[in-house]
């Protein structure tokens, strides 16, 4: 490593962008996947703390869902979780593509994801409008609301993330094979907010 | 790599680098700045200020109860009281400080220049005053009032925007310290300079990883816990409510799961800051480096499951109070490797009894107490006695006041020099110790007392028989009160007028005293050399022993 | 390390043990106890005592000589001994605080089987067993679609077959309700005949509360929508306070009563002069109650 002293302010300014490797001061392998990983440890325990505050009133209660309930309606959100989960393949398609640098391939991709989300949440939304009973009815429907409405909002947060992708990639060489930091966050973000979901529709629908 | 000149002082190099090397303005410490010693003096000031706000509230709680009678403020005031001094007390006090420690010395003993993730940093740091403003603003529509633990129901039936305000704020102070910690694990994991292996690091280093991984695992399920609670209070759900089907017992156990891990998250920080102080100023090795170091990750493995003994007396059946009993003693061990270490570190070294090390031995022999009342209170036919009663109340203030509190003072006044350029004066420094020790121990010694006889705790009136005993606390509180005082006198007037620090006042051998002091922007100037161990102190003193006293008062001289 | 004088040290062991061991007797920090069972907690505390005693006195001990033997003369800028560690001894000091909590650990155990914790009756989980006992508890008025849990602390296992007294004890804010369903009694006091085993289901209106004679060394929280159960026999005459040690609200510290533990006499008396009164105490009672 060299001595501070030649220190380019500019290169100071970009202190995070993907300049690999080129012995500055100022410069560390990159990280920023390992945080999105330990982010999402910490953001599993949220979900793990909801489930399993779920599964106790499960076990608690004599009858569960608890008298009164009306019959969830399972075809929307059967086929919501058949979109989601294909969408996490269609996605990693994207991956592929810009590996190959091939960035209207990912873009191609990350699109066709975008929509399947929409299309999650509006399902969502239709189920919601739909529903038979309202939040404050009983335990499970206000777990059933709390559950999907958290997980909602992670698919939103999820889906801003792929838009704020397909917005940068706009700029030529924003991403490359060997520089698609965005790409595989927002890849593996959606990735964990699917393996959410199947867990959640096995608690809540199917159970 | 010769490192003789690298400990010399040379403050006009620093300058030599003219334009290239950014100088710190003092406009940083008001602004967004990403470099982490910025970042840690802001915490470490933002903390103290709300420490000022806590304790204020804890002598007006002491005042009233210095009389049986609620007479100086009402009993709804009260419960506000003592439940924004809890709750300031632990996310805006000990919290965030540690986190001061955190940003401030990590990259520094690790001979990085940075954080991994620092711009994570400082939204993390900025996000504190928030949730502290918020917190405090609720005095304007009645402060909650059921308590830290903000147990349901009452907690959904005592003053309702009070109560979501302290839910907010904690979900905003739980997000900075998740992000916080994302980025201690993260840089102590991958950013040391290539020679320092996990097993050379220093210990602070080893405590705020174990603390790392419990905020990423609990302070989430706190979360999940407070979204349910909001619903309760807001939507008119009833997860936690009784009336609706719910079940307060499961909030319960959501929060403990994530609040007993949360004592260690508030005190191992500390633990880390003794292992550093101390050997420096016994002039010895930490005794049993891997002892240490390795007893953090097993209390906090243990710390995970122990949550329940808070519950021994609210809804836990037979054989889990058992369960829960047998981890919360076995967590005494590793405890208790880390006390008798550092024990044997001092004994037999060449102490130096400066304001650092007094409170390094105040820390030990006040968390010693703490952690004897905490295995009584493991023992649960015991607890059934002492649960919610002022013995309780004592237990932990000797471990978050004796403990961190005073390690924390050991740790400002180690490290005061390297983070301002200037020493703290040693005279006010002992006068802050005595006073804070006495007054300490007079305040909370006699709640023991008065919880194992009856006197229950969160109470504003209580029966006339415990009175004395409420003085002498009361009195007690006043003396840390006072004790305050030297300790912001001195801090006012070092900065202007104290000893120059130099690089390296104490002879410690850590990486953050091979820089200057304060260190330069990015930290060292060329990449630090591990030429020694963290603690290996007395290696070469043999040869030193022979060397003339001459030579060695020479370079004393030189040096200051 | 350097360790003084063999003797010496003998010497201090004795004495440190001699200390330990009295003081862990005679701390005077319990009160009164006023039950077998709460002697058996304050044998266990004082044992616990003895050993923080112990712990106490050796770990301040070598930090106060730390202090005033080791510490570095003027101008000495050399380092202590280099040692770094030493195997047998961290061994010693873990297996010891080791043993000593396993049996720590033994010791609670068997206290609190002793008072009854283990109880299947007071301790389960999920006690579809105490329905029997649902028939007369009109005052318990969250019964959760026939779901109850019954915790707490059951009857000694050597007592487990005696006819224990019941009361339902009913925590609302800031006041014990405590109703005798044999007699019919309802009451703001809780008294018991001294020598009889007595069985308390506890139970809250509102919020949480928790029972708790510091005398007999026992404490249950109520908890709304769950039913608790406190067994004990009291065996010492007097007036001992019941207090609330759960935060309820503003007026938790004034949440107050008295345990009146009496001789068979005095007991039957008290129930008398109260039977009569029974009929109009419990319409107020009830329209207390549905007050939200
Ligand atoms: C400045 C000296 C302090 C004094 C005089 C003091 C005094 C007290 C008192 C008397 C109570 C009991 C209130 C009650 O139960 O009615 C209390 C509660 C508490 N204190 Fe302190 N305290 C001090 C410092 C601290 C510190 C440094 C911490 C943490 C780092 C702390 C954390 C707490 C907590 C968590 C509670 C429990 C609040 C609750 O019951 O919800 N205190 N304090
Ligand atoms: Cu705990
Ligand atoms: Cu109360």
């Amino acid at each position: 490593m060299q001595s501070s002293t030649v220190e380019d302010p500019k290169l100071a300014l970009n202190y995070h962008k993907e300049l690999k490797n080129e012995g500055t001061h100022g410069e560390h392998p990159d990280h920023r996947m390992l945080g999105v990983i330990v982010f999402l440890v910490a953001e599993s325990m949220i979900f793990l703390g909801l489930f399993g505050a779920f599964l106790i009133y499960r076990s608690m209660m004599p009858v569960w869902p608890p008298e009164g309930t009306p019959e969830l309606e399972l075809l929307i959100p059967g086929i919501n979780s058949i979109i989601l989960i294909s969408s996490s393949f269609v996605m990693h398609k994207g991956q592929s593509a810009i590996q190959k640098n091939d960035v209207p391939g990912l873009q191609l991709w990350f699109a066709i994801t975008a929509a399947m989300g929409a299309i999650f949440l509006l399902g969502q939304l239709y189920e919601y409008s739909h529903a038979e009973f309202g939040l404050t009815l009983n335990v499970f429907t206000s777990c059933f609301y709390v559950l999907t409405g958290f997980h909602g909002l992670h698919v939103t947060l999820g889906l801003l993330l792929i838009l704020a992708v397909l917005w940068r990639s706009r700029q030529p060489e924003h991403y490359s094979e060997n520089s698609h930091f965005g790409v595989e966050a927002a890849e593996l973000y959606w990735h964990f907010v699917d393996v959410v979901w199947v867990i959640l529709f096995v608690l809540v629908y199917l159970l | 790599m010769s490192t003789a000149t690298e400990t010399k002082e040379n403050p006009v190099s620093q300058n030599g680098h003219g334009s290239s090397h950014k100088q710190r303005k003092w406009q940083d410490y008001f602004t967004f700045s990403t470099d982490h010693k910025v970042i840690g003096i802001q915490y470490l000031v933002t903390s103290f200020f709300f420490y000022f706000i806590g304790g204020f509230l804890a002598e007006i709680v002491r005042t009233e109860l210095a009389t049986p009678d609620p007479d100086l403020v009402q009993p709804e005031m009260y419960n506000q009281m003592f439940t924004m001094h809890g709750t300031i007390m632990l996310f805006l006090w000990i919290i965030p400080a540690g986190a001061a420690f955190a940003n401030y010395l990590i990259p520094l003993m690790i001979g990085a220049e940075d954080m991994a993730f620092p711009r994570l940093n400082a939204v993390a740091f900025w996000m504190i005053p928030v949730g502290g403003v918020l917190l405090i603003s609720s005095f304007f529509v009645g402060a909650p009032q059921a308590g830290w633990t903000s147990y349901p129901p009452l907690s959904l039936m005592s003053g309702k925007w009070g109560e979501e305000i302290w839910i907010m704020s904690l979900l905003i102070l739980g997000t900075s310290s998740i992000l916080g910690a994302l980025n201690f694990g993260i840089t102590i994991l991958t950013m040391r300079i290539p020679e320092m292996d996990l097993n050379s690091m220093p210990l602070f280093c080893w405590s705020m990883l174990a603390t790392s991984a419990l905020v990423l695992i609990g302070t989430p399920v706190l979360a999940a816990a407070l979204i349910l609670l909001s619903f309760d209070l807001i939507a008119g759900t009833s997860f936690f409510n009784p009336v609706g089907g719910g079940d307060p017992i499961i909030y319960q156990h959501m929060f403990w799961f994530y609040s007993h891990p949360a004592v260690y998250i508030m005190v191992m920080p500390f633990f880390g800051v003794i292992s550093e102080v101390i050997p420096v100023h016994a002039r010895k090795p930490i005794f049993g480096y891997r002892a240490i170091a390795y007893s953090s990750l097993a209390i906090a493995f243990l710390g995970l499951i122990v949550w329940a003994h808070h519950m021994f007396t609210s809804g836990t059946p037979g054989w889990l109070r058992m369960f829960f009993m047998a981890t919360t003693m076995l967590i005494a061990v590793p405890t208790g490797i880390k006390i008798f270490s550092w024990c044997a570190t001092i004994w037999g070294g060449k102490i130096e009894l400066n304001s650092a090390m007094l409170f390094g031995i105040g820390f030990i022999s006040s968390f010693l107490i703490g952690g004897l009342s905490g295995v009584m209170v493991a023992a649960v036919p015991f607890d059934i006695h002492v649960h919610d009663t002022y013995f309780i109340v004592a237990h932990f203030h000797y471990v978050l006041f004796g403990g961190s509190v005073f390690a924390l003072f050991a740790g400002l006044y180690h490290w005061f020099g390297k983070m301002t350029g200037r020493m703290l004066n040693e005279t006010w420094g002992r006068i802050h110790f005595a006073l804070t020790f006495i007054g300490f121990n007079m305040t909370f010694l006699p709640m023991h007392q008065l919880g194992l006889l009856g006197m229950n705790r969160r109470i504003a009136l209580y029966d006339p028989q415990f009175q004395s005993l409420n003085q002498v606390c009361t009195i007690g509180s006043y003396i840390l009160a006072v004790s305050t005082l030297p300790l912001v006198i001195n801090v006012l007037w070092s900065l202007i007028k104290g000893k120059k620090a130099g690089r390296n006042p104490w002879r410690a051998l850590t990486l953050e005293w091979q820089t200057t002091s304060p260190p330069a922007i990015e930290n060292f100037e060329s990449e630090p050399v591990l030429w020694a161990g963290p603690y290996e102190y007395g290696i070469d003193s043999e040869n030193e022993d022979e060397e003339d006293v001459e030579d060695m008062l020479t370079e004393v001289s030189a040096q200051s | 390390m350097k360790i003084p004088s063999n003797i010496l040290t003998l010497i201090a062991g004795i004495a440190l043990t001699l200390i330990c061991l009295w003081y862990g007797q005679n701390h005077g920090l319990m009160p009164i106890a006023a039950s077998a069972e709460a002697r058996t907690v304050d044998e266990l505390f004082n044992f616990m005592m003895t050993i923080a005693t112990g712990l106490f006195l050796l770990i301040e001990g070598v930090l106060i000589i730390s202090i005033f033997k080791f510490r570095r003369r003027k101008g000495d800028l050399t380092d202590g001994p280099p040692i770094e560690g030493n195997i047998p001894l961290e061994i010693v000091w873990t297996a010891i605080p080791a043993v000593i909590v396993f049996i720590l650990a033994i010791y609670s155990f068997e206290v609190y089987n002793k008072m009854g914790g283990l109880d299947p009756m007071a301790s389960h989980d999920m006690g579809t067993q105490m329905a029997h006992h649902h028939h007369n508890d009109n005052l318990v008025a969250l019964d959760l679609e026939g779901q109850e849990m019954a915790l707490g602390l059951g009857a000694s296992p050597g007592n487990k077959d005696e006819e224990s007294l019941v009361v339902d004890v009913n925590g609302l804010q800031y006041a014990w309700l405590f109703t005798y369903p044999d007699t019919g009694v309802v009451s703001g006091e809780l008294h018991v005949p001294v020598n009889r085993q007595v069985t308390l289901n506890i139970s809250a209106a509102d919020v949480i509360h928790a029972f708790w004679v510091p005398q007999l060394r026992l404490k249950q929280d109520a908890v709304p929508g769950r039913e608790a159960q406190l067994t004990f026999v009291p065996d010492r005459v007097g007036e001992y306070p019941i207090i609330c040690a759960e935060l309820c609200g503003a007026y938790h510290g004034a949440m107050k009563t008295t345990l009146f533990i009496e001789t068979e006499a005095e007991y039957n008396q008290w129930v008398q002069n109260n039977t009569f009164a029974q009929e109009s105490f419990l319409d107020e009672a009830v329209a207390n109650y549905h007050v939200p």
